[in-house]
């Protein structure tokens, strides 16, 4: 997918003016993370849950050849086959080969945000096979030609007239004076679009939830049942994922499952968790033929060993964008790239390059609240840090902002320097500010003061007051002072 | 792509901080898959398992009915399909052909996998989870999963002995159910399904909707012992 | 004066804190007090500046280590370190000893002054005790849990329970009183659109409490709340937390005109 990271600015501020994203995202806090909040409540182990999850991943991400490498052995027992793609264009292309050799001709997809990544529909189309997405979601923003704008619900940002607007649009060959007036109705014409598609597909592309190296199977977890419908009507089955999804067992998978519903959606467990293992056996009834694994890397293994391999034990739970302030104020398409929130905040430089999404990692208050509800304990605000200081000193570069804060370091640094400079601009601002008490503009600050006052001082610092006044005992004199 | 493997798998070990020994404690996690923690609810005796199944499954917006013994397994479909208005057409797996679907001549019954046109599937769970009012499916010649998923209405046939606490205990089963490769590894079924409510979606305004693409609604039989 | 037995009074290093040395004394002076009716010695070293939240959070990591350093000199000397600001005391407290890594001996000094370094409140709550001096103070308030302390300090009930304490008052708590402000340090200044969406969240918040005073324990939070309170009109005041315990009322609320009452 092409990156607009680099507008970042310009796509928060139209994001902040739109009128629609601004409601939905209005419903975002109150739903998903209140539910979020019983979820934790009803299970008196989930923290401990949590605590252990993050363990098991850490102990994935210590030995990941060696999972990797049973992972494979199994999916081949199974009688699958895995392919170990480096990047997007080799996951593109073997995708392309395995279609290609299917003779296939449409392509049902359930929601994979490293289809997204690697940009799959568009290269599939562009070799004339037709991708259906067939997640609600991901169904009504792929008739629209938009992007994902949330992990876990990718269509958050629309609204009800704007689907039924989009659906009159597309579905051109029903009754036009058909009501689509109530989200029922319009689910069901989706659904009904969506049956013959799923029935008449060639291949059938999920991406993973995990992978397990205990039983070579791949884990989807969905809500509509589309995954599953993906995986068990077309004739080949092709999952991809990348190296960190894979965990060693069912029981280590499971406890991760414990905490990813209950961390999304605030639900005890998703509908529909399946557990795929190779093609169908020879007397099943149904299931496909062929089961492909695309084990992809697109930069994870640059993460291992570096100071961001904690963002690797990622489950995309989509909770930090739930609760982010940031991300309930402009949304997910301002982060111009497949993901958003805090976790697209630390992943998105890891994948394209600090230098095309440099704001992304500052734009936050670092308030703590993704790393206070992450299940896998990953600590969001720390590794946006990390960013800012490769970016500080990784670049030559002098910014503005850079040069600002060596001088201010400077004078921090020299507390002599300090009290004489903090006096001599209090004195300044004091003078400017006297008749209004705050001031409506400063020098460097429009950022502040556009949409905030800010107050003018009251006097020297407090240091040198205490200097001068030195200790005080009472209420009194403390009232005196302030008199002064 | 064998180059790409060795390039991944390259990257991977020069990236990783370890010595060159095999990883003793990765390797005996799978041989000996140690259990993590898990919840207190589940963990019941059979009576009150069933009856957290019960309320979990309701709380994810199934409905269920309880009976005793199989035999009047086909009356009490005839009736819930009545009560919702449903035409009597089934297709059934094969893992209820014991069942004497003749006692209710109204039904129609077919069997094998489910087509696109079918209405109401009826299939047989290997488990249930007290946890979180979970089914569980093992996909099978007896129990092709298009029957869990295709028609609008899923009927389960759960019998109350295979009523589990948690998760752990559920693989247990699997795991002695299935087969093993020669290093003592298990072969799982194609598909190992779990199945918590009805299909639902909530990416139209965050307004839950059910039945998306599996079934609208997912109607629950334990059958008891009786 | 006070009845400190002066041998035993514990020292306090008063952190004031760079935004309270600057543009409201009031709070250090308040903050003074108070540790004092808890029995405290409090001495406020002149060499003092920032406690290098804006450095380290800008990535300087370099910087960072030498304003660390400064304060670590300026106050290991002292029984504890308070600050009148959860922001800054985290900083003392969760941070440096992490940025200090791979400095044995500055991790040492930055360790043993992490253990005595508290917020304000925490420390009135926790390590001393204070009572009732003031008058009962009739007005109704709203407490905004600023981010730092409640996530990395664990500041939840120290402020309210003081409040019903000293002063008498309880709070209407905002449904959503521990989201983040918008403030961010220089993100408010960089973000400046993004944070003016937070701050209105915010204000929206505290307004539905009904209450007429916001309270808090974090200057930062509380001049952009203020700030933009003003900008939209708004009549609720905002004050430091130091201020109310203290029973300074007299002083005008953040942003609002040093009027001289009748
Ligand atoms: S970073 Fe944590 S909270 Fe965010 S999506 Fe990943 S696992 Fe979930």
């Amino acid at each position: 997918m092409e990156s607009s990271a680099h507008k970042f600015k310009d796509l928060a501020f139209t994001a902040r003016r739109d009128a629609h994203l601004q409601a939905a995202l209005g419903k975002l806090g109150s739903g998903f993370s209140l539910k979020r909040k019983e979820a934790a409540r009803r299970l008196p182990e989930f923290e401990g849950l949590r605590d252990q999850a993050k363990t098991i991943k850490d102990h994935v991400l210590e030995n990941l050849d060696f999972y990797l490498e049973r992972f494979e052995e199994r999916v081949i027992e199974g009688g699958g086959e895995l392919h170990w793609c480096g990047d997007a264009d080799a996951a593109q292309k073997k995708i392309l080969d395995i279609c290609r050799k299917a003779n296939a001709k449409t392509v049902t997809k359930s929601k994979s945000m490293i289809g997204e990544e690697i940009a799959i529909n568009e290269f599939l189309e562009k070799n004339n096979i037709e991708p259906i997405e067939t997640d609600l979601g991901e169904y009504i923003i792929q008739l629209r030609g938009e992007t994902p704008s949330h992990i876990i619900a990718p269509a958050v940002h629309l609204n009800m007239g704007q689907v039924e607007d989009t659906f009159r649009e597309k579905h051109t060959t029903l009754e036009p004076g058909r009501k689509l007036d109530e989200p029922q109705r319009l689910l069901e014409e989706a659904r009904s679009q969506l049956r013959d598609k799923f029935l008449n597909a060639d291949v059938g592309i999920t991406g993973a939830n995990m992978l397990i190296a205990e039983t070579g199977s791949t884990v989807l977890v969905t809500n509509e049942g589309n995954a599953d419908l993906t995986h068990t009507l077309p004739r080949i089955h092709i999952v991809i994922a990348t190296l960190e999804k894979v965990v060693p067992t069912l029981e280590d998978a499971t406890s991760i499952l414990r905490v990813l519903a209950r961390s999304a959606t605030g639900q005890e467990m998703s509908v529909y968790t399946t557990f795929c293992t190779g093609p169908k056996k020879s007397k099943d009834e149904d299931g496909p033929d062929e089961y492909h694994v695309i084990l992809l890397d697109n930069g994870r293994s640059e993460l291992l060993g570096s100071e961001f391999q904690d963002m690797l034990r990622c489950i995309r739970c989509g909770a930090c964008l739930n609760h982010c302030p940031v991300y309930q104020t402009i949304g997910g398409h301002a982060y111009g790239w497949v993901y958003s929130g805090p976790m697209g905040a630390v992943l998105i430089p890891a994948l394209i390059g600090l230098d095309r999404a440099g704001d992304l990692p500052n734009a936050s208050t670092l308030c703590g609240q993704c790393e206070a509800v992450c299940p896998m304990r990953i600590p969001l605000p720390g590794l946006l840090r990390a960013w800012r200081t490769k970016q500080f000193e990784g670049s030559e570069k002098n910014t503005l902002g850079k040069i600002l804060l060596k001088v201010w370091v400077t004078f921090v640094k020299s507390p002599k320097l300090y009290r004489g400079a903090m006096n001599f601009i209090l004195m300044i601002l004091e003078i400017f500010g006297r008749k209004s008490g705050g001031f409506q503009w400063l020098p460097l600050a429009k950022g502040w003061t556009q949409s905030r006052d800010f107050p003018s001082p009251a006097g020297p610092t407090f240091v040198s007051q205490w200097k001068k006044g030195l200790l005080m005992s009472d209420q009194e004199e403390l009232q005196k002072r302030q008199k002064k | 792509m064998s180059t790409d493997r060795e390039a991944i798998l390259r990257r991977l070990k020069t990236k990783l901080y370890r010595d060159e020994n095999p990883i003793t404690d990765a390797f005996s996690r799978l041989q000996a898959p140690p259990l993590n923690i898990i919840p207190k609810r589940g963990a019941n005796d059979l009576k009150n398992k069933v009856k957290n199944f019960i309320e979990e499954a309701e709380m994810a917006d199934a409905t269920v009915t309880k009976i005793e013994g199989l035999a009047s397994l086909p009356k009490v479909i005839t009736h819930y399909l009545a009560s919702q208005n449903l035409p009597t057409g089934i297709r059934v797996a094969d893992s209820l052909v014991d069942v004497n679907w003749g006692s209710q001549p109204l039904l129609s019954v077919k069997k094998g996998r489910a087509k696109g046109t079918d209405l109401v599937g009826v299939s047989r769970a290997f488990a249930g989870v007290a946890e979180t009012g979970t089914l569980i499916y093992l996909s099978g010649e007896e129990n092709p999963s298009t029957l869990h998923l295709l028609p609008p209405t899923h009927i389960a046939v759960l019998m109350e002995k295979d009523i589990l606490g948690n998760y752990e205990n559920a693989w247990t089963n699997v795991r002695l159910k299935c087969e093993k490769n020669a290093e003592g590894a298990t072969s799982l079924p194609r598909a190992v399904s779990w199945v918590t409510g009805p299909s639902r979606s909530g990416d139209i305004e965050q307004t839950l909707l059910l039945g998306v693409h599996g079934p609208q609604r997912l109607h629950i039989v334990v059958v008891g012992n009786g | 004066m006070s009845d400190i037995v002066k041998n035993k009074a514990p020292v306090v290093g008063l952190f004031v804190t760079c935004l309270v040395d600057t543009l409201r004394p009031e709070v250090g002076f308040a903050s003074a007090l108070l540790l004092q009716r808890a029995g405290c010695r409090v001495e406020v070293p002149l060499s003092q500046t920032c406690c290098g939240q804006p450095a380290y959070n800008a990535g300087a990591r370099a910087d960072t280590k030498a304003i660390a350093k400064n304060v670590i000199t300026s106050f290991e000397g002292y029984d504890y370190l308070v600050a009148p600001s959860g922001s800054c005391a985290g900083m003392i407290k969760e941070h440096y000893p992490k940025i200090f890594k791979a400095e044995k001996k500055w991790k040492n000094r930055a360790e043993a002054l992490a253990i005595k370094t508290f917020e304000l409140t925490q420390f009135l709550s926790e390590e001393v005790s204070i009572n009732a001096s003031t008058p009962e103070t009739r007005i109704t308030a709203t407490y905004h849990d600023a981010c730092s302390g409640l996530r990395e300090l664990k500041i939840k009930q120290q402020p309210r329970e003081l409040l019903l304490k000293v002063s008498g008052i309880s709070l209407k708590e905002g449904k959503e009183a521990e989201r983040c402000c918008g403030f961010g340090g220089l993100f408010c200044v960089k973000y400046g659109d993004i944070s003016t969406g937070m701050v209105d969240e915010k204000i929206a918040d505290l307004e539905a409490t009904g209450a007429e005073t916001v309270l808090g324990g974090d200057l930062g939070c509380l001049l952009n709340i203020a700030g933009r309170l003003k900008r939209v009109g708004s009549s609720m005041e905002v004050r430091h937390i130091a201020e109310v315990l203290v029973g300074s009322l007299d002083v005008p609320a953040i942003l609002k005109t040093r009027k001289i009452k009748k």
